[in-house]
């Protein structure tokens, strides 16, 4: 295998029969290049769809009202239905085991924030310290609400990094006064958001505080929930299922509500949904498996079909060979090692190109969800070798046959 | 350095079966230089690939040198091909993406000769043939005459026992065969043995010996006083 001399005689046929080498390679490089972009955008589509669901906690479960759309118990449709402090302490009170965050939020649709000359118009949102991990919020300075702002109602503020950005530019944020309606808060922290700009132009203080500051009495204006993971997906979703239909039982009851109004109660599973785009992701992966494999099949096909015609080609030449004291084995070898270096060569030349082109344009890829396409380095790897394989046992069989052909018959073809 | 006894050989054609030779019995000494004429299906080319290993005989012995060639599988047959035997063929054979001196150096390589040294003795063969100025040119570069040139270098590279020769003048010019033939001559001057199968008078009586096959039988065998094809040219 490593004979210096094989290997002069397997270059100089390789050089002289560029065409034939070039297409064994190209079919090949091209089986591979297809199937690392395939499985590339495979795992672009997940992570582009998963950067989606970074937004909030992926198992967030949210409750918003809105107005009912059928008359219930004399009631006419027509009527905006609001939670209240109560409602939330029930629900946190009942499944206080299952709970891992909980929070309820007023919010003020339209806060306008100045600072010096500066000023705004952001969603202004009265929460509870767990929020921040509802929304996947990191802290980017400062602290979060915390549970002694909530009892003594102080008018701190958590602030957007946007929002940041467009108050105070680069000069720091913590501790200063800002307007928030013309209220002066103190501004605490600055949070940043996976979910990028738009999620960072909200500005986040205590819900007591904003039901006293804002007017809000006792109202809530959405509950958010996450559940404390089970051992499996499954039961985790079974269970975040379970909770939201009881809850939406519970609040329509309350508010009198008819079972089968869906527009009153709102209530937005996102592990659910999750489950369903992970699902359609699943088959899309499972797709481009597909076809990648049976794109590795042609190339295969493809080879094989160009080593049968080599075979042929090269029948008499075989003879000639033969003729001149060459053993069957070494006719094979021959056939076989040449086989084996054009495939392996292309084949990684193949990886290469697909890798590279990923490299250079992954990274800059601007689209909604396909975000960094990336390959298992190791699954290329193994269909390269894969291919190889395939086509040393399907080069194997005609050069063995045209090993055994006599001499004379070899010779006799034209 | 040849012993045949009893050769048959026979083949089947769909639900015909040829009976090709049918019990040939031929000697030739070391040095010899033999034709066998016959007309066309005489069998004589059956006899040669025989000879020459390409093809294995029904019953009978033959006996190379004093090895008995019998029961040959594949591996051995190469072997004693590649150091009993050189073969000249009527079209050449020569493998076409290679230059003549890789042609001539091929049967070197299968002996598992290094690079440099089979260069050198391919080299040598070329000047032996008068080619030596033609040694890196392509087969598709050269004349008939040249190609079988090549051919017959190649054949002796491996310095066999013996030369088999099918009709090596069969596809050149008068003047180029005799060409050729003054270059056997030449080798078998030197003392190898050397078969030439022919159907052409003039080419078998440059040969010292005329063996006439008719039928898949010897009907005559004959030493002649050879032709110098140098008188010729």
């Amino acid at each position: 295998m490593f004979s210096l001399e094989r290997w002069q005689e397997i270059f100089e046929t390789i050089r002289k029969n560029k065409l034939r080498t070039f297409l064994t390679g190209l079919s090949v490089a091209s089986g591979i290049f297809i199937l690392v972009i395939l499985l590339a955008l495979g795992q672009g589509m997940q992570n582009g769809i998963a950067k989606e669901f970074e937004r909030d906690a992926t198992n967030r479960i949210s409750v918003y009202t809105g107005v009912t759309s059928v008359g219930y118990k004399g009631l006419n449709p027509g009527r905006f239905i609001e939670m209240t402090n109560a409602d939330y302490n029930y629900l946190i009170e009942k499944y206080e085991d299952n709970l891992e965050f909980k929070s309820a939020v007023y919010r003020i649709w339209s806060g306008i924030l100045t600072y010096g000359k500066e000023s705004g118009s952001y969603r202004v949102e009265g929460v509870y310290p767990d929020y921040q991990f509802l929304e996947n919020e990191s802290l980017v300075s400062g602290r979060y609400i915390n549970y002694s702002d909530q009892e003594d109602k102080t008018k701190v503020v958590v602030i957007g990094n946007k929002v940041k950005q467009d108050l105070f530019g680069d000069t720091d944020a913590l501790g200063k006064l800002v307007q928030v309606n013309g209220i002066n808060f103190y501004v605490v922290g600055v949070y940043s958001d996976p979910g990028g700009e738009r999620e960072e132009t909200r500005v986040f203080v205590p819900i007591s505080t904003s039901q006293r500051v804002f007017g809000g009495a006792d109202k809530v204006r959405n509950l958010g929930f996450t559940l404390k993971p089970k051992a499996n997906f499954e039961a985790t979703l079974a269970q975040s299922i379970n909770f939201s239909n009881e809850i939406e039982a519970f609040l329509k009851e309350r508010h009198l509500v008819a079972p089968d109004d869906t527009s009153a109660i709102n209530i937005n599973n996102t592990l659910e949904d999750a489950k369903r785009f992970y699902d359609l992701i699943g088959m899309i992966k499972l797709f481009f498996w597909i076809v990648g494999i049976f794109t590795i099949i042609a190339g295969v096909v493809g080879v094989s079909n160009i080593m049968l015609i080599i075979v042929k080609e090269r029948t008499k030449e075989i003879g000639i060979r033969k003729a001149l004291g060459a053993e069957p084995w070494s006719i094979v070898s021959m056939i076989l090692h040449e086989s084996i270096f054009v495939t392996a060569i292309a084949g990684f030349s193949g990886l290469l190109f697909s890798m590279g082109l990923l490299e250079l344009i992954g990274p800059n890829l601007q689209m909604d969800y396909i975000r960094n396409p990336t390959v298992n380095f190791n699954v290329a790897i193994t269909t390269v070798f894969i291919l190889v394989l395939a086509g040393a046992l399907a080069g194997f069989v005609p050069a063995w046959r045209a090993a055994r052909i006599k001499p004379i018959a070899a010779l006799r073809e034209e | 350095m040849i012993a045949i006894k009893d050769l048959h050989k026979s083949y089947t054609m769909g639900s015909n079966s040829l009976h090709v030779l049918k019990g040939i019995n031929f000697s030739v000494e070391e040095g010899e230089l033999v034709s066998i004429m016959g007309s066309s299906g005489s069998g004589k080319s059956t006899l040669l690939n025989i000879l020459g290993m390409l093809d294995e005989a029904d019953s009978g012995t033959y006996t190379l040198d004093g090895t008995p060639i019998k029961n040959l599988n594949e591996k051995i047959a190469a072997r004693y091909r590649n150091k009993f035997l050189g073969f000249i063929f009527q079209s050449f054979n020569l493998i076409n993406y290679k230059s003549a001196l890789d042609n001539v150096g091929m049967p070197l390589y299968y002996q598992g000769m290094k690079r440099a040294e089979r260069t050198d003795k391919a080299m040598a063969y070329l000047e032996k043939v008068g080619l030596a100025n033609w040694a890196h040119h392509m087969p598709n570069e050269l004349s008939g005459g040249q190609k079988q040139r090549v051919a017959i270098a190649r054949a002796l590279a491996s310095d066999p026992k013996v030369l088999l020769a099918d009709e090596p003048t069969g596809a050149l010019d008068t003047k180029t065969s005799y060409e050729v033939m003054e270059l056997i001559q030449g080798i078998n001057d030197e003392g190898k043995t050397i078969l030439v199968v022919t159907h052409e008078d003039d080419i078998a009586h440059m040969t010292k010996r005329i063996v006439n096959l008719k039928d898949g039988l010897i009907i005559d065998d004959t030493k002649i006083n050879q032709v110098r094809a140098a008188s010729h040219v």
